[in-house]
C-alpha cells in the first residue's frame, strides 16, 4: 500500500524523523487556516500517488494568505496524470542549502535490506543510478543486527554529505530504519532529504509503502487503506475480499491463482485483445466468491466479455461448474461468459455445464482457444 | 531419483490440529507420504485421526525421527514455526503459509543461514513439494502428476504449476520431482538451487521451470544455466501485460520502476539457450516434444 506525502510524513514522525511543520488540506480554507499555524511563505503541494506534480503545476509557494488561496484553488481538483487531487499538503517552505537522497528497501537477490543514500538528491534515483552510479553510496544491512548509529556514521561520510549535516544525518538515517522496520515498509524513501540554510537537517517528502502482509500489527493503518484506492471497481472488489486490480481493457478475467490470473492477461493479450482486471479467486472456486467475482466485473461498464478460467487442482472442477451455476442464478451478468474449465474432474465439471451452455455461455477446452473467443465476443 | 524428498522421507505437520493442516496433512499422508505426526503447543498426546500430536519439534523428532516438515501455521506465527523446526533438527522445511510480512520472511531467511545453515527451507507461500508415487508435502493435488520422470518442475505459482503437471501427464510424460518454490520476496529455495539439484539427479532428463514478474531470480537463473546445466530447460514467465508497481496477487510479483519485467526475464533466459515459451500450455507442449526426442 502506497502512502500519500502527508501519511508518509505523519508515519515519519511517529519515528521521530523531523519534518516540516504543516498539515492537511481538502479545501481552500483548511489550506489557510493550516499555513496561519505553519507559518508564511508556506509550500502549498498536491497530494497524488504519482511523479512529476511538480513539472504539472502541482507544487507552488506562497507568501501570503491570498497567494495561498490561489494556489490551492488551483491544485485541488487539479488532473496529474490521471490522478485527481483531492488533498493538498501545506507546509512552512524551508531554505535549502543542500538536496540529499536517502532509502531503504529489500536487496531481494541478496535478501538483505539496503540502504541507499546519495548527496544527489531531489532527482529521480534511478537517474542518478543510470548517469552517476557512483554518487549512490549502498549499504547492506542484516535483517537480523539492524543498523547502528556507528555504522551509519561510516555510511554518510562514505555518500559525503555537507560537514555540517553529517551528524544529524546519520541519526535520522537509523530513525528511518527503524521506521522501515519496525514500521513495515517495503520502502521507506526521503527524496530530498534537506540541509536548510540554518543548519537542520529534515525530510522534505516522503514515499512510503506499506507491506499489507503485516497489516494484522499494525491498526493504525487503518487510516491509510481508507484513502487508498480511487477505484470504485477495486473499492468494490475489497469489499467482497477479493484479490483485484483494475485495468482498462474490455476482456473481465476471472482465475483461480495469481499465476494463472496473470498468465490469462497475457494470453488475452496475445490474441489481439486487452484485459479489464486481474482478478485471483485463489483455491476455493465456490458459489460465494464466483457470485462476488461476477459481481466486480459486472460493476465495470467497459467489460464486454467475461474470461473465466480456472484449473481445478484439489477444488474439483465439477465443483466450479456448480458454484458457476448456482452464482450466475444469484447474480444478473450483463456480458457473455467464456468459461475454460481443466483440471481435476474437468469432464464432469463440462458435462454439468453443458445443458446451460449458449451464445452467452460458452465452455472451451483450452486457455487459448477460449481467450479467443472471449476477445472476439469483447470486439462484436 | 526425486530432489530434496524420497519415499523415505518422514514428515511432521506443524498445525496438524488447525483446518489447513489437517486437509492436507491428511491427503499428504494419504498419497502415501511417511506423515509420521503433527505439533501443536497445548495439544501433545491427542492424534489426528491416528497420527500423533507433540508440544514441540523437538518432541516429535525425538519419538518420531523426522526430517522434514510441513509447516501449516497462520502468518503471525510462521517463522517460528520455521526456525523452531530448525532449531530441533529438521533438515527440509516446507511452509506454505501466505501473508507472513516480508520483514519477518527476511529476517527468518538470514537466521536459517547463519545458524542452521543445515536446514533448507522451502517457501513461504508455495504449494509445496511433490515426487510422484513416493512423497507429497503441501497443497498439490497428487491425481495430476504422473511418476516415472523425466522433467523436473520449478516454479514460483500454484496454478501454473498444476497446469503444467496436467499438461505432461495427460500426453504421458512424468515428472521426478515438481518443486512449488513460491510467490513471496523472500524465498527459502530459489531457482538455482532446483536447477542444480535436478542437474544433478540422474532421472531427471529436462527441466521446466515457471517464472513470474518481480525481483531478479529468473535472471540469475539464466546466468547459472548458461555456465552450469547440460539438460534442455524450457520456461514460461508470466505477467508479460502486468502494470507497474502493482502486486499481482503474489507478494513477490510486483515491477518496481524498470526492474523485474517478463520481457527482461524472457531475454535473459532466451540468450541463456533456454527454450522460452508464451503460455502455460506451450510450455507443456514443447516439453512434451523434448522429452519425445531424447
Amino acid at each position: 500500500m502506497d502512502l500519500f506525502e502527508y501519511q508518509g510524513k505523519q508515519y515519519f514522525a511517529r519515528f521521530g524523523i523531523p519534518v516540516s511543520p504543516g498539515g492537511v488540506a481538502e479545501t481552500v480554507d483548511e489550506a489557510v487556516a493550516v499555513a496561519e499555524s505553519a507559518g508564511y511563505p508556506v509550500v502549498v503541494k498536491a497530494q497524488v500517488k504519482v511523479g512529476g506534480r511538480g513539472k504539472a503545476g502541482g507544487i507552488k509557494l506562497a507568501s501570503n494568505a491570498d497567494e495561498v488561496r490561489t494556489h490551492a484553488g488551483a491544485i485541488l481538483g487539479m488532473d496529474i496524470k490521471g490522478h485527481v487531487v483531492r488533498r493538498i499538503w501545506v507546509e512552512n517552505a524551508s531554505d535549502i542549502a543542500s538536496e540529499y537522497y536517502a532509502s531503504f528497501t529489500l536487496d531481494r537477490p541478496n535478501k538483505v535490506h539496503l540502504g541507499m543514500l546519495s548527496s544527489e538528491g531531489g532527482v529521480e534515483i534511478e537517474e542518478v543510478a543510470a548517469n552517476n552510479p557512483d554518487a549512490i553510496a549502498r549499504i547492506a544491512i542484516d535483517p537480523v543486527r539492524g543498523l547502528s548509529l556507528e555504522a551509519a556514521r561510516k555510511w554518510v561520510d562514505e555518500a559525503e554529505l555537507d560537514e555540517a549535516a553529517r551528524e544529524q544525518a546519520s541519526e535520522l538515517l537509523v530513525k528511518l530504519y527503524t521506521c522501515y522496520v519496525e514500521g513495515d515498509c517495503d520502502l521507506a524513501e526521503i527524496n530530498p532529504l534537506i540541509l536548510t540554510t540554518d543548519g537542520r537537517v529534515h525530510a522534505l517528502d516522503a514515499k512510503v509503502t506499506l507491506d499489507e502482509n503485516a497489516t494484522f500489527r499494525h491498526p493504525e493503518w487503518a487510516e491509510f487503506s481508507a484513502t487508498e484506492t480511487e477505484d470504485p471497481r477495486e473499492q468494490l472488489a475489497k469489499e467482497k475480499g477479493l484479490n483485484y486490480i483494475g485495468l482498462d481493457g474490455s476482456v473481465g478475467i476471472i482465475a483461480n491463482g495469481a499465476g494463472l490470473a496473470m498468465s490469462t492477461l497475457d494470453v488475452v493479450n496475445q490474441v489481439g485483445g486487452s484485459a479489464a482486471n486481474f482478478l485471483d479467486i485463489g483455491g476455493g472456486a465456490n458459489a460465494d466468491v464466483m457470485a462476488a467475482a461476477l459481481e466486480v466485473i459486472n460493476s465495470d461498464p467497459k467489460v464486454k466479455a467475461i474470461f473465466v478460467n480456472i484449473f481445478g487442482g484439489i477444488t474439483r472442477v465439477d465443483e466450479v461448474a456448480k458454484g458457476v451455476l448456482e452464482a450466475l442464478e444469484r447474480v444478473h451478468i450483463a456480458a457473455p461468459i467464456v468459461l475454460r474449465l481443466d483440471g481435476t474432474n474437468a469432464v464432469a465439471g463440462r458435462a454439468i455445464l453443458e445443458p446451460h451452455l449458449s451464445e452467452r455461455l460458452v465452455a472451451l477446452p483450452t486457455m487459448v482457444e477460449a481467450a479467443k473467443r472471449a476477445v472476439a465476443l469483447a470486439g462484436s | 531419483m526425486s530432489i530434496f524428498v524420497d519415499e523415505s522421507t518422514k514428515v511432521i505437520v506443524q498445525g496438524l490440529t488447525g483446518g489447513q493442516g489437517r486437509f492436507h496433512g491428511l491427503r499428504n499422508r494419504d498419497y502415501g507420504t511417511q506423515v509420521v505426526g503433527g505439533v501443536t503447543p497445548g495439544k501433545g498426546g491427542q492424534d489426528v485421526e491416528g497420527i500423533p500430536v507433540f508440544d514441540s519439534v523437538a518432541d516429535a523428532v525425538e519419538a518420531t525421527g523426522a526430517t522434514a516438515s510441513f509447516v501449516s501455521v497462520p502468518p503471525k506465527f510462521a517463522t517460528a514455526a520455521i526456525l523452531e523446526a530448525a532449531a530441533a533438527g529438521i533438515s527440509f522445511v516446507v511452509c506454505i503459509t501466505e501473508g507472513i510480512p516480508a520483514h519477518d520472511e527476511a529476517r527468518c531467511y538470514n537466521v536459517l543461514v547463519e545458524d542452521f545453515p543445515g536446514t533448507r527451507l522451502l517457501g513461504p507461500n508455495c504449494p509445496g513439494i511433490i515426487s510422484p508415487g513416493k512423497c507429497n508435502i503441501g497443497i498439490t493435488s497428487g491425481d495430476i502428476a504422473l511418476a516415472g520422470g523425466p522433467v523436473g518442475i520449478v516454479s514460483r505459482s500454484g496454478t501454473l504449476t498444476y497446469q503444467a503437471l496436467h499438461e505432461l501427464s495427460a500426453q504421458g510424460v512424468g515428472q521426478t520431482t515438481c518443486v512449488g518454490i513460491g510467490g513471496d520476496p523472500v524465498p527459502g529455495t530459489n531457482f538455482i538451487d532446483c536447477l542444480a539439484a535436478f542437474e544433478a539427479d540422474p532421472e531427471t532428463r529436462a527441466v521446466m521451470m515457471i517464472g513470474e514478474i518481480g525481483g531478479s531470480e529468473e535472471e540469475r537463473a539464466a546466468t547459472w544455466i548458461s555456465a552450469h546445466m547440460s539438460k534442455p530447460v524450457v520456461a514460461y514467465v508470466a505477467g508479460v501485460t502486468a502494470p507497474p508497481g502493482r502486486k499481482m496477487g503474489h507478494a513477490g510479483a510486483i515491477i518496481s520502476g524498470s526492474k523485474g519485467t517478463a520481457q527482461a526475464k524472457m531475454e535473459a533466459l532466451t540468450a541463456a539457450g533456454v527454450s522460452v515459451t508464451r503460455n502455460p500450455t506451450e510450455a507443456g507442449e514443447r516439453m512434451v516434444d523434448i522429452v519425445r526426442s531424447l
